[in-house]
């Protein structure tokens, strides 16, 4: 059965169905329906929610709860998420899975509480120190909130790394019908955790490695993790773009209006097709150099001054002319707005 | 035969061999005089003696004692900067039979990871924290600590620390102990063999407390740093109780378990708790499902107050029961809690594309203000529902059909203003067709609990579609252009 369900709240819903029991936190519009309802619902499920002092503290809890061979997680949005930068690189470095919720607002400093999609570098490229990744998932609805919510604390556990869910204040703000459907959560067996058991009692968290050739070794097995991901994981959406002559490229709230702006553009005649990434790290390059074979144009469209555009730009690598279209502070362009940015770029080609 | 007695034994709770260390394997890293290496024996010790150490967890800090998982053998996590307290809080959440030490030093733990601390100690985690005090950073070489005394010469303080530039040293133990939650907490010094004999004692009563289930504890020991404090090793530990506890008096600053009464949470079923149940049907089902719907997209917008946002839902709601696509997307943030709110209501036979309304084929205005913003928005061909007798004067719009319905008024007369939302939706269904007045009901009563409120609900509807009716009737009166009189 359906029910109408803010995206906010799909995460946390499928967070318990993927055997999530503990989630630790800090409030912040517009992510903190997550803890509020992880502090109603987790509780009730035997579960564990501390509502942490700061974000800081809150990702550490994270660390400690992964460590402990949890499934965990925790939400947040901009300035909370550069609260968090430290604790990630450390996760990434112990290579413990978590999943982390950014549901991205304006930046920079204290910016504001409406939609943008500006945490994408710091999200994709590492915020924090080190040479490590996170996993990126980019939701687009209410249903995807929770289907990647899910996939998340999957691949978090498949790659022992964090994962994140990069969603934008519009898709976590609002309400779409879901369908969940009873599923057992499948845990991988966590053999290094440090539980305080005698079975794990020899075991050792840790992401210092002191000595050069140690340290090396440590990033190289990072890194090889990382290129199997790439290998791997991508997972992106086309939409009307087998014949398409101008492919649009966005995700998350944005990928739904470029869908809108495809018809209206089609409907005017002008050929046009959407490719969506859905992982926006590893970003699905290979995938989009075959949906841009046969186009003229891309048109990339975010809410950010321009952060995916330059994994589109390293994907194409001059092929094509790659045009960017961006609003940011909260505000979202219309479908119609996109059209006509389309219409102006391919008259521009002829 | 040996040829020799063993006095002391080491502990079983440390490795025979440091086999984590690049080299010297037999011996720690701690130098000469060092306090580390007396704190790392009585915690040895004490897990042995309480026959815990198969259960206990290390947290390891950043500072000298970073590795103190060299040594010790049992589950070992290193932490960042002074966040050992909160990855001990989650280590020992997740595990609550498990002995978790949160092991840190002057600068981890009062300076860089205040918040932590002071945060795990007030939620009364049932954790052990030993505090090693040296007034001094070791590891760095020699900077300022934030124990370090007035007046002592660190790299950072050349002139001795200034109270005035550098602050007071920091008193970790008065300040928890002016929390209600912790349980133990307690100074000591290693400054000679009395004195380390009560350390001995402090360290295995906070482990044994947190068997117990007792609480937080924590033991600050004042400890000396020989290399960097450039003292020979007995003339350190001297100062430590000469000098350093004159700063920081000795003793027990709290000895009591934490009175809380527990307040559990009722458990539910997983299922129950996400809503599940129901039958699942197909894209072709819902599509056979559906009738007497029409597609719209609305925009609802009002004071913050006026049940706005709520409205929209019920819109989306029914929509959906009604096998319909729908989409939900609220204005949020400040403006939810006073002056303005809107939110945008898709309904659809298809999938949603853009979930945002940039032209509304119906605005609902819940007051001028947002008939002012929006109303110029609405497409050529839509329609206004204006919570209101009349158009203000100097309005018109041109190709869309304009509703006037006194809402709050009919549900002041109803006998709850809040009711005017459910006014403006009985006139809005009628006025659209959009959607069954009967799942309007349903949809009122399932989320309406209050038999007196339902009941208003129910008659809202009613007002709201017949004051629509004569609204009509009056339009084809007077014309297709503003309000019917």
């Amino acid at each position: 059965m359906r029910q109408l369900c803010k995206g906010n709240v799909a995460v946390v819903k499928a967070a318990l169905m993927a055997g999530c029991r503990s989630f630790y936190g800090y409030p912040i519009t517009p992510a903190s329906e997550i803890a509020e309802y992880a502090a109603l619902l987790i509780p009730q499920a035997g579960g564990t929610f501390v509502q942490a002092e700061s974000e800081v503290s809150a990702i550490n809890m994270v660390y400690g709860a992964s460590c402990a061979g949890q499934r965990v997680m925790t939400a947040s949005s901009g300035p909370g998420i550069s609260l968090m930068q430290e604790g990630i690189s450390y996760l990434a470095g112990a290579e413990l899975p978590c999943v982390i919720a950014d549901i991205m607002r304006g930046g920079p400093g204290l910016g504001n509480i409406s939609p943008e999609q500006s945490d994408y570098f710091c999200m994709t490229k590492g915020g924090g120190h080190g040479c490590y990744r996170n996993i990126v998932l980019a939701p687009s609805s209410v249903q995807e909130m929770a289907a990647l919510t899910m996939l998340a604390f999957e691949l978090a556990d498949k790659y022992r790394n964090p994962a994140v869910l990069l969603a934008d204040g519009y898709v976590g703000q609002m309400m779409e019908p879901l369908e969940l459907e009873m599923t057992e959560a499948i845990q991988p067996a966590k053999p290094w955790a440090v539980r305080g058991t005698p079975e794990t009692h020899g075991n050792l968290v840790s992401s210092i490695y002191l000595t050069n050739d140690l340290m090396e070794e440590h990033v190289r097995k990072l890194e090889a993790k990382y290129l199997e991901c790439e290998r791997s994981e991508c997972r992106w959406e086309t939409y009307r773009a087998e014949d398409a002559e101008v492919l649009v490229i966005g995700y998350g709230i944005v990928s739904r209006i470029l869908r809108t702006a495809v018809d209206v553009a089609r409907a005017h005649g002008l050929k046009a097709g959407l490719f969506r990434p859905i992982t926006l790290w590893p970003f699905p390059s290979q995938a989009l150099r075959q949906a841009a074979e046969k186009v003229e144009k891309v048109l990339v469209v975010e809410l950010s001054t321009g952060q995916m555009v330059e994994d589109v730009r390293l994907a194409l690598n001059g092929r094509i002319p790659v045009e960017f279209y961006s609003r940011v502070g909260g505000n979202v362009p219309s479908a119609e707005k996109i059209h006509s940015e389309l219409m102006a770029h391919m008259e521009a080609l002829v | 035969m040996n040829d020799y007695t063993v006095v002391h034994e080491k502990a079983p709770a440390f490795f025979d061999r440091f086999a984590r260390k690049d080299e010297n394997q037999h011996q720690t890293h701690y130098c000469p005089g060092c306090g580390h290496g007396v704190v790392h024996k009585m915690i040895a010790d004490a897990l042995t003696e309480l026959g815990v150490q198969q259960r206990t967890i290390l947290v390891s800090p950043v500072g000298c004692s970073v590795f103190a998982y060299y040594y010790f053998d049992t589950g070992n996590v290193q932490a960042a900067h002074g966040r050992a307290p909160a990855v001990a809080t989650a280590l020992k959440r997740s595990n609550p039979e498990s002995i978790v030490i949160s092991y840190q030093g002057d600068g981890d733990l009062a300076a860089i990871g205040t918040a932590e601390i002071v945060h795990a100690a007030n939620r009364g985690e049932n954790i052990t924290v030993f505090f090693v005090n040296n007034s001094i950073y070791g590891m760095t070489g020699g900077q300022m600590a934030p124990t370090t005394l007035l007046g002592q010469i660190s790299t950072t303080t050349p002139w001795g620390r200034r109270p005035n530039n550098d602050g007071m040293p920091i008193k970790m133990c008065e300040m928890l102990s002016a929390l209600e939650a912790p349980a133990y907490i307690e100074r000591v010094a290693l400054s000679d063999a009395k004195h380390i004999l009560q350390a001995r004692k402090a360290v295995k009563k906070a482990l044994e407390l947190q068997t117990q289930h007792a609480g937080f504890s924590m033991v600050e020991i004042l400890s000396p740093c020989p290399t960097i404090l450039k003292m020979e090793p007995t003339v350190a530990r001297h100062w430590v109780g000469e000098v350093l506890a004159k700063q920081f008096p000795l003793g027990v600053y709290r000895d009591h378990r934490a009175e809380f009464v527990p307040v559990d949470v009722p458990q539910k079923p997983l299922a129950e708790l996400l809503g599940l149940g129901g039958e699942k049907l197909s894209d072709a089902e819902r599509q056979s499902r559906r009738k007497n719907t029409q597609a719209r997209t609305i925009k609802v917008a009002g004071f913050g107050g006026q049940g706005v946002l709520l409205l929209g839902q019920l819109l989306a709601e029914m929509g959906m029961r009604e096998h319909m696509e729908v989409s939900w997307l609220p204005s949020y943030g400040p403006e939810m809690r006073s002056g303005s709110a809107h939110c945008h209501v898709t309904l659809a036979h298809e999938r949603i594309g853009a979930p945002v309304i940039t032209r509304p084929e119906v605005l609902i205005a819940m007051n001028e203000p947002s008939l002012r913003k929006f109303g110029p928005m609405v497409q050529v061909g839509g329609m206004i529902l204006y919570n209101g007798r009349e158009l203000p004067e100097d309005l018109q719009f041109e190709g869309t059909t304009v509703h006037c319905i006194p809402a709050s008024q009919i549900a002041d007369e109803i006998g709850a203003a809040k009711v005017a939302n459910v006014v403006m939706l009985g006139a809005m269904l009628e006025a659209t067709n959009c959607l069954p007045l009967a799942t309007a009901r349903t949809v009122l009563a399932d989320m309406v609990k209050n038999p007196k409120l339902s009941e208003m609900n129910d008659r809202a509807l009613d007002v709201g579609r017949e004051y629509l009716d004569q609204d009509v009737l009056a339009l084809a009166v007077a014309g297709p252009d503003g309000c019917g009189e």
